[in-house]
Protein backbone atom coordinates (compact mmCIF):
# COMPACT_ATOMS: atom_id res chain seq x y z
CA UNK A 1 0.00 0.00 0.00
CA UNK A 2 0.74 3.70 -0.87
CA UNK A 3 2.42 5.41 2.08
CA UNK A 4 0.27 8.37 1.64
CA UNK A 5 -3.14 6.26 1.73
CA UNK A 6 -1.94 4.57 4.85
CA UNK A 7 -0.99 7.96 6.43
CA UNK A 8 -4.97 8.38 5.55
CA UNK A 9 -6.26 5.22 6.81
CA UNK A 10 -4.19 6.21 10.62
CA UNK A 11 -6.44 9.54 10.05
CA UNK A 12 -9.35 8.04 9.54
CA UNK A 13 -9.26 5.77 12.46
CA UNK A 14 -7.81 8.82 14.26
CA UNK A 15 -10.90 10.43 13.41
CA UNK A 16 -13.55 7.58 14.35
CA UNK A 17 -12.27 6.99 17.58
CA UNK A 18 -12.30 11.33 18.82
CA UNK A 19 -15.53 11.32 17.32
CA UNK A 20 -17.10 8.28 19.39
CA UNK A 21 -15.03 10.05 22.64
CA UNK A 22 -16.44 13.12 21.93
CA UNK A 23 -20.15 11.03 21.76
CA UNK A 24 -19.41 9.97 25.57
CA UNK A 25 -18.12 13.30 26.62
CA UNK A 26 -20.50 15.95 24.93
CA UNK A 27 -23.71 14.62 26.99
CA UNK A 28 -21.72 14.46 30.45
CA UNK A 29 -20.74 18.42 29.69
CA UNK A 30 -24.28 19.38 28.72
CA UNK A 31 -25.89 18.14 31.91
CA UNK A 32 -22.89 19.46 33.98
CA UNK A 33 -23.65 22.63 32.47
CA UNK A 34 -27.23 22.40 32.13
CA UNK A 35 -27.71 21.62 36.11
CA UNK A 36 -25.29 24.31 36.85
CA UNK A 37 -26.95 27.33 34.76
CA UNK A 38 -30.99 25.88 36.41
CA UNK A 39 -28.96 25.19 39.87
CA UNK A 40 -26.90 28.90 40.32
CA UNK A 41 -29.15 31.16 40.67
CA UNK A 42 -31.01 29.57 43.86
CA UNK A 43 -27.56 29.08 45.63
CA UNK A 44 -27.59 31.79 48.49
CA UNK A 45 -26.33 32.24 51.98
CA UNK A 46 -29.78 31.04 53.28
CA UNK A 47 -29.23 27.36 51.07
CA UNK A 48 -26.59 26.43 52.90
CA UNK A 49 -27.87 27.54 56.32
CA UNK A 50 -31.71 27.15 56.24
CA UNK A 51 -33.88 24.46 56.77
CA UNK A 52 -36.10 23.90 54.05
CA UNK A 53 -39.37 24.13 56.01
CA UNK A 54 -43.12 24.10 54.89
CA UNK A 55 -43.65 24.62 51.14
CA UNK A 56 -45.48 28.09 53.05
CA UNK A 57 -41.68 28.86 53.32
CA UNK A 58 -41.27 29.05 49.72
CA UNK A 59 -44.61 30.34 48.48
CA UNK A 60 -44.21 33.11 50.42
CA UNK A 61 -40.78 34.15 49.99
CA UNK A 62 -39.17 33.27 53.65
CA UNK A 63 -35.55 32.10 53.86
CA UNK A 64 -35.47 28.76 53.08
CA UNK A 65 -32.55 26.44 52.09
CA UNK A 66 -30.74 22.94 52.04
CA UNK A 67 -28.56 22.81 54.60
CA UNK A 68 -30.47 19.75 56.69
CA UNK A 69 -30.12 17.34 53.50
CA UNK A 70 -26.40 18.41 52.97
CA UNK A 71 -25.22 17.30 56.76
CA UNK A 72 -27.61 14.61 56.65
CA UNK A 73 -26.38 13.18 53.47
CA UNK A 74 -22.76 13.58 54.89
CA UNK A 75 -24.00 11.77 58.34
CA UNK A 76 -25.71 8.64 56.40
CA UNK A 77 -22.78 8.28 53.95
CA UNK A 78 -20.42 8.08 56.78
CA UNK A 79 -22.34 5.88 58.85
CA UNK A 80 -22.72 3.95 55.71
CA UNK A 81 -19.00 3.81 54.90
CA UNK A 82 -18.01 3.05 58.53
CA UNK A 83 -20.67 -0.03 58.51
CA UNK A 84 -19.32 -1.31 55.13
CA UNK A 85 -15.57 -1.08 55.02
CA UNK A 86 -14.92 -4.10 57.60
CA UNK A 87 -17.60 -6.29 56.01
CA UNK A 88 -16.65 -5.43 52.10
CA UNK A 89 -12.44 -5.35 53.27
CA UNK A 90 -12.83 -8.87 55.13
CA UNK A 91 -15.37 -10.16 52.17
CA UNK A 92 -12.46 -9.19 50.05
CA UNK A 93 -9.81 -10.84 51.54
CA UNK A 94 -11.59 -13.98 52.04
CA UNK A 95 -12.64 -14.01 47.98
CA UNK A 96 -8.33 -13.38 47.25
CA UNK A 97 -6.20 -15.18 50.06
CA UNK A 98 -8.35 -17.79 51.16
CA UNK A 99 -9.85 -19.08 48.05
CA UNK A 100 -10.35 -22.68 48.95
CA UNK A 101 -12.16 -21.70 51.90
CA UNK A 102 -15.80 -23.19 51.69
CA UNK A 103 -17.16 -19.69 52.09
CA UNK A 104 -15.33 -18.11 49.25
CA UNK A 105 -16.60 -19.33 46.17
CA UNK A 106 -20.17 -18.68 47.79
CA UNK A 107 -19.41 -15.20 49.19
CA UNK A 108 -17.97 -14.29 45.25
CA UNK A 109 -20.97 -15.48 43.64
CA UNK A 110 -22.85 -13.02 46.60
CA UNK A 111 -20.97 -10.08 46.11
CA UNK A 112 -21.36 -10.03 42.24
CA UNK A 113 -25.16 -10.82 42.21
CA UNK A 114 -25.12 -7.96 45.14
CA UNK A 115 -22.91 -5.61 42.93
CA UNK A 116 -25.77 -5.81 40.11
CA UNK A 117 -28.68 -5.81 41.73
CA UNK A 118 -30.83 -2.37 41.68
CA UNK A 119 -30.49 -0.32 44.72
CA UNK A 120 -33.83 -0.18 45.60
CA UNK A 121 -33.47 -3.66 46.24
CA UNK A 122 -31.20 -3.00 49.13
CA UNK A 123 -34.02 -0.19 50.42
CA UNK A 124 -36.11 -3.09 50.61
CA UNK A 125 -34.35 -5.10 52.84
CA UNK A 126 -32.88 -2.31 55.22
CA UNK A 127 -36.58 -1.93 55.45
CA UNK A 128 -36.95 -5.06 56.42
CA UNK A 129 -34.53 -5.57 58.53
CA UNK A 130 -34.12 -2.12 60.21
CA UNK A 131 -37.40 -0.06 59.47
CA UNK A 132 -39.65 -2.76 60.56
CA UNK A 133 -37.85 -3.97 63.69
CA UNK A 134 -37.01 -0.52 65.31
CA UNK A 135 -40.67 0.67 64.16
CA UNK A 136 -39.54 3.40 61.83
CA UNK A 137 -37.70 5.20 58.86
CA UNK A 138 -34.40 6.26 60.32
CA UNK A 139 -31.19 7.32 59.29
CA UNK A 140 -29.83 4.48 60.69
CA UNK A 141 -32.10 2.60 58.33
CA UNK A 142 -30.78 4.69 55.48
CA UNK A 143 -26.72 4.14 56.27
CA UNK A 144 -27.52 0.01 56.23
CA UNK A 145 -29.27 0.30 52.92
CA UNK A 146 -26.35 2.31 51.45
CA UNK A 147 -23.85 -0.20 53.47
CA UNK A 148 -25.47 -2.61 51.39
CA UNK A 149 -24.72 -0.66 48.29
CA UNK A 150 -21.52 -0.43 49.35
CA UNK A 151 -20.16 -3.65 50.63
CA UNK A 152 -20.18 -5.39 46.85
CA UNK A 153 -18.10 -2.59 45.48
CA UNK A 154 -15.35 -2.71 48.09
CA UNK A 155 -14.95 -6.20 48.51
CA UNK A 156 -14.90 -6.53 45.13
CA UNK A 157 -12.13 -3.94 44.48
CA UNK A 158 -10.33 -5.17 47.46
CA UNK A 159 -10.30 -8.72 46.28
CA UNK A 160 -9.23 -7.42 42.65
CA UNK A 161 -5.98 -5.45 43.90
CA UNK A 162 -4.75 -8.35 46.31
CA UNK A 163 -4.94 -10.78 43.72
CA UNK A 164 -2.32 -8.59 41.25
CA UNK A 165 -0.23 -7.60 44.94
CA UNK A 166 2.58 -10.22 43.77
CA UNK A 167 2.42 -13.80 45.00
CA UNK A 168 6.35 -13.51 46.20
CA UNK A 169 5.32 -11.08 48.80
CA UNK A 170 3.28 -13.74 50.52
CA UNK A 171 5.82 -16.47 49.98
CA UNK A 172 8.34 -14.27 51.61
CA UNK A 173 6.67 -13.83 55.09
CA UNK A 174 5.67 -17.35 55.49
CA UNK A 175 9.18 -18.48 54.59
CA UNK A 176 10.36 -15.88 57.86
CA UNK A 177 7.60 -18.11 59.80
CA UNK A 178 4.79 -15.55 59.88
CA UNK A 179 1.44 -16.93 60.45
CA UNK A 180 -1.05 -16.74 57.49
CA UNK A 181 -3.45 -14.16 58.91
CA UNK A 182 -0.10 -12.35 59.83
CA UNK A 183 1.21 -12.05 56.17
CA UNK A 184 -2.33 -11.07 54.77
CA UNK A 185 -2.76 -8.31 57.37
CA UNK A 186 0.72 -6.63 58.05
CA UNK A 187 2.26 -7.68 54.31
CA UNK A 188 -0.29 -7.58 51.88
CA UNK A 189 -2.92 -5.43 52.67
CA UNK A 190 -0.66 -2.68 53.03
CA UNK A 191 1.10 -3.08 49.76
CA UNK A 192 -2.51 -3.20 48.05
CA UNK A 193 -3.73 0.13 50.19
CA UNK A 194 -3.80 2.32 47.44
CA UNK A 195 -6.09 0.32 44.98
CA UNK A 196 -8.08 -0.79 48.67
CA UNK A 197 -8.87 3.18 49.21
CA UNK A 198 -9.83 4.15 45.53
CA UNK A 199 -12.35 1.34 45.61
CA UNK A 200 -13.66 2.59 49.28
CA UNK A 201 -14.15 5.77 47.59
CA UNK A 202 -16.04 4.60 44.11
CA UNK A 203 -18.13 3.05 46.42
CA UNK A 204 -18.79 5.50 49.00
CA UNK A 205 -19.50 8.10 45.81
CA UNK A 206 -21.84 5.43 44.25
CA UNK A 207 -23.33 5.41 46.98
CA UNK A 208 -23.66 9.13 47.64
CA UNK A 209 -25.70 9.17 44.64
CA UNK A 210 -28.42 6.27 44.90
CA UNK A 211 -31.71 8.17 46.00
CA UNK A 212 -34.07 4.77 45.65
CA UNK A 213 -32.85 2.85 49.04
CA UNK A 214 -33.19 5.91 51.01
CA UNK A 215 -37.03 6.64 50.38
CA UNK A 216 -37.60 3.70 52.48
CA UNK A 217 -35.31 3.72 54.88
CA UNK A 218 -34.49 7.49 55.67
CA UNK A 219 -37.68 8.50 54.16
CA UNK A 220 -36.31 12.34 54.47
CA UNK A 221 -36.94 15.20 56.41
CA UNK A 222 -37.88 19.01 56.05
CA UNK A 223 -36.33 20.12 58.76
CA UNK A 224 -32.37 19.37 60.30
CA UNK A 225 -31.51 16.75 62.63
CA UNK A 226 -28.54 14.97 64.13
CA UNK A 227 -30.81 11.74 65.67
CA UNK A 228 -29.92 8.42 63.76
CA UNK A 229 -33.10 7.11 64.92
CA UNK A 230 -35.56 9.78 63.22
CA UNK A 231 -36.19 10.14 60.17
CA UNK A 232 -33.46 12.18 57.91
CA UNK A 233 -32.88 14.57 55.13
CA UNK A 234 -30.67 13.73 51.89
CA UNK A 235 -29.82 15.58 48.82
CA UNK A 236 -30.45 12.23 46.15
CA UNK A 237 -33.63 11.61 47.61
CA UNK A 238 -34.84 15.40 48.42
CA UNK A 239 -33.85 15.94 45.11
CA UNK A 240 -36.46 13.96 43.89
CA UNK A 241 -39.55 15.05 46.32
CA UNK A 242 -38.01 18.66 45.11
CA UNK A 243 -38.72 18.21 41.49
CA UNK A 244 -41.73 16.58 41.79
CA UNK A 245 -43.24 19.62 44.24
CA UNK A 246 -45.50 22.14 42.34
CA UNK A 247 -43.43 25.35 43.76
CA UNK A 248 -41.14 26.73 41.43
CA UNK A 249 -38.70 28.03 43.73
CA UNK A 250 -38.57 24.05 45.03
CA UNK A 251 -37.64 23.69 41.80
CA UNK A 252 -34.56 25.91 41.63
CA UNK A 253 -33.22 24.76 45.06
CA UNK A 254 -33.21 21.52 43.40
CA UNK A 255 -31.02 22.12 40.51
CA UNK A 256 -28.77 24.26 43.20
CA UNK A 257 -29.01 20.78 45.21
CA UNK A 258 -28.17 18.82 42.24
CA UNK A 259 -24.93 20.90 41.74
CA UNK A 260 -24.18 20.51 45.56
CA UNK A 261 -23.71 16.48 44.76
CA UNK A 262 -21.91 17.03 41.85
CA UNK A 263 -19.60 18.82 43.85
CA UNK A 264 -19.88 16.57 46.60
CA UNK A 265 -18.85 13.34 44.32
CA UNK A 266 -16.40 14.86 42.65
CA UNK A 267 -14.31 16.31 45.86
CA UNK A 268 -14.66 12.62 47.02
CA UNK A 269 -12.81 11.35 43.99
CA UNK A 270 -10.04 14.53 43.94
CA UNK A 271 -9.06 14.02 47.66
CA UNK A 272 -8.86 9.86 46.93
CA UNK A 273 -6.94 10.76 43.87
CA UNK A 274 -4.34 13.46 45.58
CA UNK A 275 -3.94 10.12 48.50
CA UNK A 276 -3.38 8.31 45.88
CA UNK A 277 -0.88 10.28 43.74
CA UNK A 278 0.88 10.77 47.24
CA UNK A 279 1.40 7.14 47.90
CA UNK A 280 2.33 6.36 44.27
CA UNK A 281 4.85 9.30 44.16
CA UNK A 282 6.28 7.69 47.49
CA UNK A 283 6.55 4.33 45.74
CA UNK A 284 7.73 5.68 42.74
CA UNK A 285 10.13 7.67 44.64
CA UNK A 286 11.64 4.25 46.60
CA UNK A 287 11.82 2.16 43.04
CA UNK A 288 14.19 5.49 41.57
CA UNK A 289 16.38 5.59 44.73
CA UNK A 290 17.09 2.35 43.84
CA UNK A 291 17.58 2.30 39.67
CA UNK A 292 20.21 5.40 40.70
CA UNK A 293 22.11 2.95 43.09
CA UNK A 294 21.77 -0.11 40.72
CA UNK A 295 23.45 2.00 37.84
CA UNK A 296 25.85 3.36 40.21
CA UNK A 297 27.18 0.12 40.83
CA UNK A 298 27.15 -1.33 37.32
CA UNK A 299 29.55 2.18 36.55
CA UNK A 300 31.99 1.14 39.06
CA UNK B 1 19.24 -45.66 47.91
CA UNK B 2 22.51 -46.74 46.80
CA UNK B 3 23.67 -43.16 46.44
CA UNK B 4 23.53 -42.88 50.11
CA UNK B 5 25.53 -45.66 51.12
CA UNK B 6 28.53 -43.97 48.80
CA UNK B 7 28.95 -41.02 51.04
CA UNK B 8 30.57 -40.49 54.04
CA UNK B 9 28.46 -40.40 56.95
CA UNK B 10 30.97 -39.35 59.63
CA UNK B 11 29.13 -36.02 60.04
CA UNK B 12 25.80 -35.85 61.68
CA UNK B 13 22.34 -35.70 59.78
CA UNK B 14 20.60 -31.92 59.82
CA UNK B 15 17.77 -33.13 58.12
CA UNK B 16 16.79 -35.67 55.55
CA UNK B 17 14.43 -36.98 53.33
CA UNK B 18 12.70 -40.50 52.84
CA UNK B 19 11.16 -41.25 49.34
CA UNK B 20 9.83 -37.78 49.65
CA UNK B 21 7.36 -37.01 46.42
CA UNK B 22 5.77 -34.19 45.43
CA UNK B 23 3.21 -34.48 43.24
CA UNK B 24 0.62 -31.50 41.16
CA UNK B 25 -2.61 -32.79 40.44
CA UNK B 26 -2.45 -36.03 41.45
CA UNK B 27 -1.20 -37.84 38.68
CA UNK B 28 1.96 -35.38 37.87
CA UNK B 29 5.15 -35.60 39.40
CA UNK B 30 7.41 -32.67 40.54
CA UNK B 31 9.89 -35.26 41.99
CA UNK B 32 9.57 -38.82 43.11
CA UNK B 33 10.80 -40.70 45.96
CA UNK B 34 14.14 -38.49 46.79
CA UNK B 35 16.06 -39.43 49.48
CA UNK B 36 19.28 -37.68 51.07
CA UNK B 37 20.51 -36.32 53.86
CA UNK B 38 21.76 -32.03 54.69
CA UNK B 39 24.76 -32.61 56.84
CA UNK B 40 24.93 -30.28 59.79
CA UNK B 41 27.04 -27.16 58.42
CA UNK B 42 27.77 -28.14 55.48
CA UNK B 43 26.62 -26.63 52.28
CA UNK B 44 24.48 -29.04 49.71
CA UNK B 45 23.81 -28.05 45.83
CA UNK B 46 21.20 -29.18 44.14
CA UNK B 47 22.22 -29.39 40.45
CA UNK B 48 19.80 -30.49 37.15
CA UNK B 49 18.56 -29.19 34.24
CA UNK B 50 15.10 -27.00 34.16
CA UNK B 51 12.30 -28.04 35.07
CA UNK B 52 13.76 -31.38 37.12
CA UNK B 53 12.48 -31.09 40.06
CA UNK B 54 15.46 -29.18 42.02
CA UNK B 55 13.03 -26.48 43.55
CA UNK B 56 9.98 -28.62 44.07
CA UNK B 57 12.48 -30.78 46.39
CA UNK B 58 13.88 -27.29 47.90
CA UNK B 59 10.17 -26.20 48.52
CA UNK B 60 8.76 -29.18 49.91
CA UNK B 61 11.96 -28.70 52.70
CA UNK B 62 10.21 -26.01 54.61
CA UNK B 63 6.57 -27.11 53.37
CA UNK B 64 6.06 -23.81 50.79
CA UNK B 65 3.75 -26.15 49.17
CA UNK B 66 1.00 -26.03 51.60
CA UNK B 67 0.19 -23.01 49.72
CA UNK B 68 -1.06 -25.14 46.80
CA UNK B 69 -3.77 -27.03 47.66
CA UNK B 70 -3.64 -29.16 44.72
CA UNK B 71 0.04 -30.16 45.51
CA UNK B 72 0.78 -32.93 47.48
CA UNK B 73 3.87 -34.16 49.01
CA UNK B 74 4.09 -37.68 50.07
CA UNK B 75 7.44 -39.56 52.70
CA UNK B 76 8.72 -38.26 54.88
CA UNK B 77 10.87 -34.41 55.51
CA UNK B 78 12.72 -35.23 58.49
CA UNK B 79 14.53 -32.31 60.70
CA UNK B 80 16.69 -33.16 63.98
CA UNK B 81 14.75 -36.85 63.22
CA UNK B 82 11.30 -35.53 63.15
CA UNK B 83 8.60 -35.71 60.34
CA UNK B 84 7.94 -32.19 59.52
CA UNK B 85 5.10 -32.86 57.66
CA UNK B 86 3.58 -34.91 60.77
CA UNK B 87 0.40 -34.16 61.67
CA UNK B 88 0.83 -32.07 64.93
CA UNK B 89 3.45 -29.97 63.26
CA UNK B 90 2.37 -26.45 62.43
CA UNK B 91 4.05 -25.29 59.20
CA UNK B 92 5.14 -21.81 60.70
CA UNK B 93 7.27 -23.69 63.40
CA UNK B 94 8.86 -25.57 60.59
CA UNK B 95 9.98 -22.26 58.60
CA UNK B 96 10.96 -20.25 61.87
CA UNK B 97 13.70 -23.43 62.07
CA UNK B 98 13.84 -23.55 57.87
CA UNK B 99 14.64 -20.59 56.32
CA UNK B 100 14.45 -19.65 52.77
CA UNK B 101 15.48 -17.16 50.25
CA UNK B 102 14.21 -16.61 46.93
CA UNK B 103 15.56 -16.77 43.07
CA UNK B 104 14.92 -13.03 42.94
CA UNK B 105 15.72 -10.41 45.51
CA UNK B 106 12.43 -9.62 47.53
CA UNK B 107 13.17 -7.06 50.22
CA UNK B 108 10.06 -5.16 51.27
CA UNK B 109 10.01 -2.54 49.10
CA UNK B 110 8.37 0.32 51.40
CA UNK B 111 9.72 -0.94 54.47
CA UNK B 112 13.11 0.71 55.89
CA UNK B 113 16.14 -1.75 56.13
CA UNK B 114 16.08 -2.06 59.34
CA UNK B 115 12.24 -2.94 59.83
CA UNK B 116 12.72 -5.48 56.59
CA UNK B 117 15.63 -7.36 58.59
CA UNK B 118 12.92 -7.13 62.01
CA UNK B 119 9.55 -8.61 60.68
CA UNK B 120 10.22 -12.20 61.08
CA UNK B 121 10.86 -10.54 65.21
CA UNK B 122 8.43 -7.64 64.83
CA UNK B 123 5.68 -9.37 63.30
CA UNK B 124 5.64 -12.14 66.05
CA UNK B 125 5.05 -9.56 69.16
CA UNK B 126 8.76 -9.10 69.59
CA UNK B 127 8.57 -5.22 70.57
CA UNK B 128 11.45 -4.36 72.55
CA UNK B 129 13.89 -2.43 71.15
CA UNK B 130 17.28 -3.71 72.44
CA UNK B 131 16.40 -7.34 71.20
CA UNK B 132 15.45 -6.20 67.91
CA UNK B 133 18.54 -3.85 67.64
CA UNK B 134 20.66 -6.53 68.32
CA UNK B 135 18.61 -8.79 66.07
CA UNK B 136 19.36 -6.31 63.39
CA UNK B 137 22.55 -5.82 63.75
CA UNK B 138 23.56 -9.18 64.17
CA UNK B 139 21.58 -10.55 61.24
CA UNK B 140 22.99 -7.96 59.17
CA UNK B 141 26.44 -8.36 60.05
CA UNK B 142 25.74 -12.29 59.15
CA UNK B 143 24.47 -10.79 55.78
CA UNK B 144 28.27 -9.06 55.13
CA UNK B 145 25.78 -6.27 54.73
CA UNK B 146 26.23 -4.29 58.02
CA UNK B 147 28.77 -1.68 57.19
CA UNK B 148 27.34 -0.97 53.94
CA UNK B 149 23.99 0.10 55.81
CA UNK B 150 24.28 0.78 59.28
CA UNK B 151 24.22 4.56 58.78
CA UNK B 152 20.78 4.43 56.57
CA UNK B 153 18.56 1.90 58.54
CA UNK B 154 15.92 3.95 57.85
CA UNK B 155 15.97 4.13 54.40
CA UNK B 156 13.82 2.17 52.08
CA UNK B 157 14.77 -1.65 51.55
CA UNK B 158 14.02 -0.98 47.78
CA UNK B 159 16.61 1.60 47.78
CA UNK B 160 19.68 -0.44 48.34
CA UNK B 161 21.39 -2.09 44.93
CA UNK B 162 20.12 -5.96 43.63
CA UNK B 163 22.94 -7.73 45.37
CA UNK B 164 22.76 -5.86 48.64
CA UNK B 165 18.90 -6.21 48.00
CA UNK B 166 19.58 -10.27 47.90
CA UNK B 167 21.99 -9.82 51.01
CA UNK B 168 19.64 -7.88 52.87
CA UNK B 169 16.65 -10.79 52.02
CA UNK B 170 19.62 -13.17 53.23
CA UNK B 171 19.57 -11.09 56.79
CA UNK B 172 15.73 -10.76 57.06
CA UNK B 173 16.05 -14.68 57.41
CA UNK B 174 19.16 -14.68 59.10
CA UNK B 175 17.43 -12.91 61.64
CA UNK B 176 15.11 -15.52 62.96
CA UNK B 177 17.86 -17.66 63.61
CA UNK B 178 17.40 -20.62 61.60
CA UNK B 179 18.73 -24.11 61.94
CA UNK B 180 18.48 -24.51 57.86
CA UNK B 181 18.75 -21.69 54.73
CA UNK B 182 17.23 -22.93 51.50
CA UNK B 183 18.44 -20.91 48.57
CA UNK B 184 16.54 -21.27 44.77
CA UNK B 185 19.08 -19.94 42.71
CA UNK B 186 19.75 -17.18 44.80
CA UNK B 187 22.47 -14.88 42.54
CA UNK B 188 20.42 -16.03 39.04
CA UNK B 189 19.63 -12.07 39.15
CA UNK B 190 23.15 -10.73 39.86
CA UNK B 191 25.79 -9.37 38.12
CA UNK B 192 29.23 -11.54 38.81
CA UNK B 193 30.86 -9.50 41.74
CA UNK B 194 27.35 -9.30 43.70
CA UNK B 195 27.52 -13.26 42.81
CA UNK B 196 30.78 -13.32 44.52
CA UNK B 197 30.23 -11.30 47.74
CA UNK B 198 26.84 -13.62 47.97
CA UNK B 199 28.94 -17.14 47.24
CA UNK B 200 32.09 -16.08 49.99
CA UNK B 201 28.62 -15.37 52.17
CA UNK B 202 27.66 -18.79 51.98
CA UNK B 203 30.84 -20.24 52.89
CA UNK B 204 30.93 -18.05 55.73
CA UNK B 205 27.31 -18.96 56.88
CA UNK B 206 27.22 -22.71 57.11
CA UNK B 207 29.65 -22.01 60.12
CA UNK B 208 25.99 -21.07 61.38
CA UNK B 209 23.55 -23.07 59.52
CA UNK B 210 23.21 -25.79 56.95
CA UNK B 211 22.83 -24.49 53.83
CA UNK B 212 20.52 -26.15 50.68
CA UNK B 213 21.11 -24.21 47.42
CA UNK B 214 19.35 -25.08 44.14
CA UNK B 215 21.68 -23.58 41.20
CA UNK B 216 21.76 -23.63 37.71
CA UNK B 217 25.22 -23.29 37.68
CA UNK B 218 27.82 -26.15 38.16
CA UNK B 219 31.01 -24.11 38.98
CA UNK B 220 29.04 -22.34 41.56
CA UNK B 221 27.66 -25.96 42.89
CA UNK B 222 31.57 -26.68 42.66
CA UNK B 223 32.97 -23.54 44.21
CA UNK B 224 30.44 -23.59 47.56
CA UNK B 225 29.17 -26.85 48.44
CA UNK B 226 30.51 -29.92 49.95
CA UNK B 227 28.06 -32.54 49.02
CA UNK B 228 26.06 -32.31 45.81
CA UNK B 229 22.85 -33.61 44.28
CA UNK B 230 22.31 -34.25 40.89
CA UNK B 231 18.74 -33.97 39.50
CA UNK B 232 17.41 -35.61 36.38
CA UNK B 233 13.52 -35.50 35.54
CA UNK B 234 12.00 -35.17 39.22
CA UNK B 235 14.37 -37.68 40.45
CA UNK B 236 17.50 -38.09 42.29
CA UNK B 237 20.12 -39.40 40.14
CA UNK B 238 23.03 -39.56 42.33
CA UNK B 239 24.37 -37.82 45.78
CA UNK B 240 27.55 -37.32 46.82
CA UNK B 241 30.50 -35.23 48.36
CA UNK B 242 30.91 -32.17 45.73
CA UNK B 243 34.16 -33.46 44.46
CA UNK B 244 33.46 -36.93 43.76
CA UNK B 245 30.40 -36.33 42.07
CA UNK B 246 32.43 -33.64 39.75
CA UNK B 247 35.74 -35.89 39.70
CA UNK B 248 33.98 -39.32 39.14
CA UNK B 249 30.59 -39.20 38.94
CA UNK B 250 28.88 -42.79 39.33
CA UNK B 251 26.11 -42.44 36.93
CA UNK B 252 26.36 -42.32 33.08
CA UNK B 253 23.37 -39.77 33.36
CA UNK B 254 25.66 -37.50 35.57
CA UNK B 255 28.40 -38.45 33.38
CA UNK B 256 26.50 -36.40 30.56
CA UNK B 257 24.88 -33.52 32.22
CA UNK B 258 28.69 -32.87 33.77
CA UNK B 259 29.98 -32.80 30.17
CA UNK B 260 27.53 -30.84 28.30
CA UNK B 261 25.69 -33.55 26.81
CA UNK B 262 22.67 -31.92 27.70
CA UNK B 263 21.58 -28.94 29.57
Amino acid sequence: MELSARYARDKVVQVFIVLLTLLVIVPLAIIIIYVVVNGIGSINGDFFTQELGSPSRAIQGKPTGLVHSIIGTIIIDLVALLMAVPFGLATGILMSEYPDHPMSGFARLMSKTLNGMPAVLMGLLAYALVVKNTGGFSALAGAVALAFVMIPIISATTESVLRITPWSLREVGLAIGLPRWRVTMSLVVPAAKNGIITGILIAFARAAGEAAPLMLTSFGNNFLTFDLMSPMDTLPQRLYSLAISPYKVWHGMGWAGAIILLLFVMITFFIGRLVVNRMERQATQIENIGKNQNSKEIGQ
Amino acid sequence: MSTLEQVNTAESFRMETKDLSVCYNKSSFGVRDISMPVYNNQVTALIGPSGCGKTTYLRALNRMHDLSPETAVTGQALLDGEDIYAAKVDPVVVRRKIGMVFQKPTPFPTKSIYDNVAAGLALVGIRKKSILDEAVEKALQGAALWDEVKDRLKSPGGSLSGGQQQRLSIARALAIEPEVLLMDEPTSSLDPNSTIKIEELIKELKNKVSIVIVTHNMQQALRVSDYTGFFFVGSLIEFAKTDALFNKPSQDKTKEYLSGFFS
